[in-house]
């Protein structure tokens, strides 16, 4: 089940990778196409983001946007 | 609205908007565009967008009056803190925070920012902290470690020739008129969300008018340092911070 997801503005993102070691899913990975300014930038790699924000915390370029399922009332 | 773009989820994290669109000109990985992303959502959280003065200095933040969507001012290289304390006493009832790097506020503007915090001016100073000249081509700075290879040191710097690291918010903690004194980096999501408390924390601590705030970032210079910023993170953890701990060195005492 999904809980999160991050939403990585390409042409932003210089590929510093930076984003990659922090995420405790290991759901990030350099893309295999480049942006215009020449380089890879970070994407979702598999489907299992919390919406922990850490990759967005440490990116350099505020280029990561996140989202998560909103915390059921009881 | 962008919050209603994916179907059922919320969205917990966004750039702030008191950051410009503009696209950075820093190299990918470095400090400076957590450190401006971290100083921009406190201002945007307190509310503090219209009463907010930030001094640039010469470096590789020259530019952050570009990114920063508040009132800047330009100051000679080194003289941020000496600029700010002008603004601040012109607009008291402004925030007014400098922002400068090693090779400006630690090398050229030391005798500025020592009497600044001695004379107690009641400003948030932010030092981001990376160990060597980055706009310049990374050469030696105060601030570099013992043995670290820079373009003017290719042997390593030797402290007996050229001195030791100077830890200048150690110096500046001893001085009566700083307030609060704290050294952060921003090499791990922990570490970016301390830096933030105590970027919110200075900006209240000026309401009180009792002294300088000063905030040191041990920040990372890929380019520099000629690194990954992956590597970058590894050497600042296991060079830089044994060098330059982290933590408060002066607190606020309640009275």
């Amino acid at each position: 089940m999904i809980k999160g997801t991050v939403k990585i503005a390409s042409e932003i993102c210089k590929g510093c990778e930076l984003c990659i070691v922090a995420c405790p899913q290991d759901s990030l990975q350099l893309s295999r196409e480049i942006n215009l300014r020449g380089y890879r930038y970070a994407e979702l790699k598999d489907d299992n983001c919390t919406g922990c924000i850490n990759c967005a915390l440490v990116c350099p370029d505020s280029a990561i946007t996140v989202y998560r399922m909103p915390k059921k009332s009881k | 609205m962008e919050e209603n773009v994916l179907e059922g989820l919320e969205c917990v994290y966004v750039k702030p908007d008191t950051l410009t669109d503009k696209y950075q000109h820093y190299c990918p990985g470095c400090g400076h565009g957590v450190v401006h992303k971290v100083l921009m959502e406190v201002i945007e959280e307190l509310g503090i967008q219209d009463k907010t003065i930030g001094v640039a200095p010469v470096g590789c933040s020259v530019f952050a009056y570009n990114y920063m969507n508040v009132d800047m001012q330009e100051a000679a290289h080194g003289r941020a803190s000496a600029v700010a304390t002008g603004v601040k006493r012109v607009l008291p009832d402004k925030y007014v925070y400098s922002y400068q790097g090693d090779g400006d506020l630690a090398a050229i503007g030391t005798g500025e920012t020592i009497h600044t915090v001695n004379r107690g001016e009641n400003i948030l100073m932010i030092f981001i902290n990376n160990g060597i000249y980055g706009m310049t081509g990374g050469q030696m700075a105060p601030t570099s470690l013992p043995g670290q290879v820079t373009s003017t040191t290719p042997y390593g710097r030797d402290p007996k020739k050229i001195g030791y690291p100077l830890k200048i918010t150690d110096l500046l903690a001893n001085l009566p008129g700083a307030y609060y004194v704290t050294r952060q980096a921003v090499h791990t999501p922990n570490a970016v969300r301390k830096l933030k408390k105590a970027i919110k924390n200075s900006f209240e601590y000026q309401l009180l008018d009792r002294g300088t705030c000063f905030i040191e970032v041990v920040s990372n210079c890929p380019s520099g340092w000629k690194m990954t910023p992956v590597d970058t993170i590894k050497y600042l953890e296991e060079e830089m911070l044994p060098q330059y701990p982290l933590g408060d060195l002066k607190v606020p005492q309640n009275n």
